[in-house]
């Protein structure tokens, strides 16, 4: 009995009960439904084993979705907490727990995984390629990035959640003031999904840099796929640092060493900087991707050439290199001195100007274009004024004097939503509801989601621009209650009733993808867009394939110039296409990272031995697999092309 | 599989060329994970709280046997992929063998070194400098140990099955690794090791 002691929560709620009865049903009707539809074997050979781009994306897109609605649930209640002064719908501890949850969940196991989303299923198709440079890899790469989350994710049914907020500062995150497993989980969970994230980094670096169409040069390429390029590179970069920082943080919490401890040598702020040096590198990994969708969406929708595209690239660039060049902006108060502090303050306004330089190209490829508001469009009109609120006021926050008055209040707070929401969340919603159609073969209803649009976009201002105000009144992040005289309760409350209406935006969306898989018309052709690039060269929902004959490609804007040019994208022969196997090694040597991970957060050590050998034994296995994959005959691609509706 | 026969074997093939770009792009990724420890290490250096510090702890006899074991490795490793690109199979397996020993031998000393570490004081726990000083020791060993499963793993594999496009091109990505595992040791040795005993 004793043993399992260790899994029980340190401090219970109702709320935690209830869920811990939720999950477990949820996981009964998962399997008893599957069961009696007969669908075990379908789920094992079509997506368990799967390593297609597209569909590693989709099952990337659900988890993103699905955690969208976990950390929005953390959202929800840390701004209900805080509706009222002097609240008590929730303690400090459940508090903590929840704000540290809610940014890592929503960075780490949202943000990423909607951006490999949509690099998944769009780069391949993109550049004219049949699959990734190594499909089994990308398979690997989204299982443990899934055990990951899935770790996380029961920190708070089983054991505890970590409480030390998403930057997880030492000592506070040390044994001494971090007492349960909350932030093992931490540790570990992110270790195992970053190993994900730094495989998929090699990944598509290889497969942008080796498997373009003929044609297409690096100057060539969509913009989309350029951001994916710099965003691989930076994560290629900046996630070892987060590999070493986070090992030296296990190994703090597990085998009492001392490198973030306050005594015997111990240095709390050499992981402040190590944390900061992959964090701040993240940032970027999330916003290049969705300026990458921008870029595409504004070209489609304003029925012109994106304005200044070398000028985009060579942006993009200059803010994958300064991105490691700024990292003490995120601790000005926390003892550097003037010098080094003027410096990171330099850096950090710097990187302004090449994102000015991108806003500015936005504008322009819209002017005196005809502008058509879809859904997408609307969300990449939206993000501009919205963003640039968030983008100046992080300027202001970049002037190191000034960050002193700033500095851990809710005006950072209100800074880095006014960020993450117009620039990567809206760009993900835009470019889910523009690469749709190609995913699923039928469009999302456009009046749903314009009003969804507009919905998230009142609620982001209302949710947040009141934190700008009472941040510089004082009110200090992470606090979980405030007095009545502090005089922030209107503030609050018009920020809860703003996280409310974000709340219902995001309603009228997952009604929308109900709706429409009822509702919208199936035969929408394979381009509904009119788009620009390739992908919407081949069929909707592609086949497996992606393009029965590679491209070829003589221009920047490759399917425009098809159809306006008259450019020949497909000029050879049918062949038989060589295809990768599917494969289960991915998935069960992920399943045992993630038991690998559950027996060291709880120092489980037979666990850890156990599984160890086993991650082992996949490696070995994969070492002496002789796999070189499998031919499509030509009959059978000839019989796909005419089912899909004629050969492209 | 096509295999290109103007190219040497390891290159033959489109998979072979991408294995070994994502490969360099993994070094790459592996130089800023030993750079994050070095950046640590000499931040923490000097930070030995009660325990002690380098020059009390650092023993030149093992690390110049370790230093010679790994240099001499790295030299086997050049010879079997010269072997390995004249197709000669048998002087490919042999030196690729040496090198496996070498590196076990290797691991020995370092093993043994660690035990001496552990006798004078210096654990884990000691000090902030004893833990990043055996952690990024024991990130380079572990990598060599990794290294000695695959190398043996490669090596039964050209056993089996001859020189290949596959298993020419593994070796020599393994050669990378090798000789990356030995660039990092030449930095161990100058920036851990001479510095400290200085």
């Amino acid at each position: 009995m004793e043993f399992f002691q260790r899994f029980a929560i340190p401090h219970p709620s109702p709320a935690i009960y209830a869920s811990m009865v939720a999950i477990v049903l949820t996981m009964i009707a998962i399997v008893v439904g599957v069961t009696y539809f007969k669908k075990w074997g379908y789920l094992w050979r079509e997506w368990l084993t799967t390593v297609d781009h597209k569909r590693i994306g989709i099952m990337y897109l659900i988890s993103a979705l699905l955690m969208l609605f976990r950390g929005g649930a953390d959202a929800i209640m840390m701004r209900a907490q805080l509706a009222a002064p002097e609240n008590t719908l929730l303690d400090a501890q459940h508090y903590n727990e929840i704000f540290t949850t809610h940014g890592v969940v929503m960075i780490i196991f949202m943000a990423m995984p909607f951006i490999m989303a949509l690099m998944n299923f769009v780069v391949p198709l993109q550049i004219g390629a049949r699959d990734v440079a190594f499909p089994r890899l990308n398979a690997l790469s989204f299982w443990l990035f899934f055990m990951g989350a899935m770790l996380f994710n029961i920190s708070f049914v089983v054991g505890g959640s970590p409480d030390a907020g998403w930057t997880s500062y030492f000592p506070l995150a040390g044994n001494e003031f971090s007492t349960s497993v909350g932030t093992n989980y931490y540790m570990i969970a992110i270790q195992i999904a970053g190993i994900g994230t730094l495989i998929t980094g090699i990944n598509f670096l290889v497969t942008i840099l080796k498997m373009r169409a003929p044609g297409m040069t690096l100057m060539r390429m969509p913009m989309f796929t350029w951001s994916a390029l710099i965003t691989n590179l930076i994560i290629v970069f900046a996630f070892p640092v987060l590999t070493i920082a986070l090992l030296m943080g296990t190994m703090d919490r597990l085998f009492g060493t001392h490198f973030f401890t306050l005594d015997n040598g111990g240095m709390d702020m050499l992981w402040a900087n190590l944390f900061w040096i992959w964090g701040h590198p993240e940032v970027y990994i999330l916003i290049l991707p969705a300026f990458g969708v921008y870029s595409e969406v504004i070209s489609t929708f304003s029925r012109r050439n994106l304005y200044g595209y070398t000028s985009m690239v060579a942006s993009m660039v200059v803010i994958s290199l300064l991105s490691f060049t700024v990292w003490v902006h995120h601790f000005f108060t926390m003892g550097q001195g003037a010098l080094t502090n003027s410096i990171f303050s330099i850096t950090t306004m710097a990187i302004a100007v090449p994102t000015g330089v991108k806003i500015f190209n936005w504008l322009l490829t819209m002017w005196r274009g005809k502008i058509v508001v879809t859904t997408p469009m609307l969300y990449s009109l939206l993000f501009i004024p919205l963003f640039t609120i968030g983008g100046v006021t992080g300027v202001m926050l970049g002037m190191s004097a000034a960050d002193y008055q700033y500095h851990n209040t809710m005006f950072l707070v209100a800074h880095f939503h006014m960020v993450i929401i117009p620039g990567v969340v809206f760009a993900m919603l835009a470019g889910l509801t523009y690469w749709w159609p190609k995913m699923f073969g039928f469009m999302l209803n456009e009046k749903l989601g314009k009003a969804a649009a507009w919905v998230i976009a009142a609620g982001t201002l209302l949710a947040f621009m009141p934190m700008f105000f009472t941040g510089l009144d004082g009110q200090a992040r992470r606090m979980y209650t405030y007095s009545e005289t502090a005089g922030y309760t209107t503030g609050n409350m018009i920020s809860f009733v703003g996280a409310a209406i974000l709340a219902i935006g995001f309603v009228i969306i997952v009604y929308n993808i109900y709706y429409s898989f009822r509702y919208a018309p199936r035969n929408i052709g394979s381009d509904p867009w009119d788009a620009r690039s390739l992908e919407w060269a081949t069929h909707s929902p592609v086949p497996d394939y992606n393009f029965a004959v590679t491209p070829q490609v003589e221009s920047r804007e490759a399917f425009w110039d098809a159809k306006k040019k008259g450019h020949v994208l497909f000029k050879e022969e049918l062949k038989k296409i060589h295809m990768p196997n599917s494969s289960g090694v991915p998935f069960i040597m992920s399943a045992l990272f993630f038991v690998f991970g559950f027996g060291f957060i709880f120092s489980i050590w037979p666990l850890v031995i156990i599984s160890g050998i086993g991650i082992f034994a996949c490696m070995a296995h994969r070492s002496f697999e002789k796999d070189d994959g499998f031919y499509i005959p030509v009959e059978e691609v000839k019989e796909t092309e005419e089912k899909l509706g004629g050969a492209k | 599989m096509k295999v290109d026969q103007s190219l040497p074997l390891e290159y033959g093939t489109e998979q072979n060329q991408m294995n070994i770009l994502g490969f360099w792009i993994f070094l790459g990724a592996e130089i800023m994970l030993f750079a994050t420890l070095f950046a640590s290490y000499f931040t923490l250096e000097h930070r030995i709280g009660s325990g002690p510090s380098g020059a009390e702890i650092f023993e030149i006899t093992p690390v110049l046997i370790e230093t010679f074991l790994l240099l001499t490795s790295s030299f086997t490793i050049g010879l079997a992929i010269h072997a390995m690109r004249l197709g000669r199979q048998k002087a490919m397996m042999g030196f690729l063998a040496v090198t496996l020993l070498l590196g076990l031998a290797f691991l020995g000393v370092e093993i043994y070194e660690f035990i001496h570490y552990y006798h004078v004081g210096a654990t884990l726990q000691t000090s902030a400098f004893t833990a990043i000083l055996l952690t990024t020791l024991g990130t380079h060993g572990a990598h060599v140990t990794l290294g000695l499963f695959w190398g043996l793993f490669i090596l039964i594999q050209i056993k089996k099955r001859g020189l290949t496009p596959a298993t020419a091109n593994k070796s020599f990505i393994f050669s990378l690794y090798w000789h990356f595992l030995d660039v990092v040791w030449i930095f161990i040795f100058s920036f851990i090791y001479l510095k400290g005993m200085m």
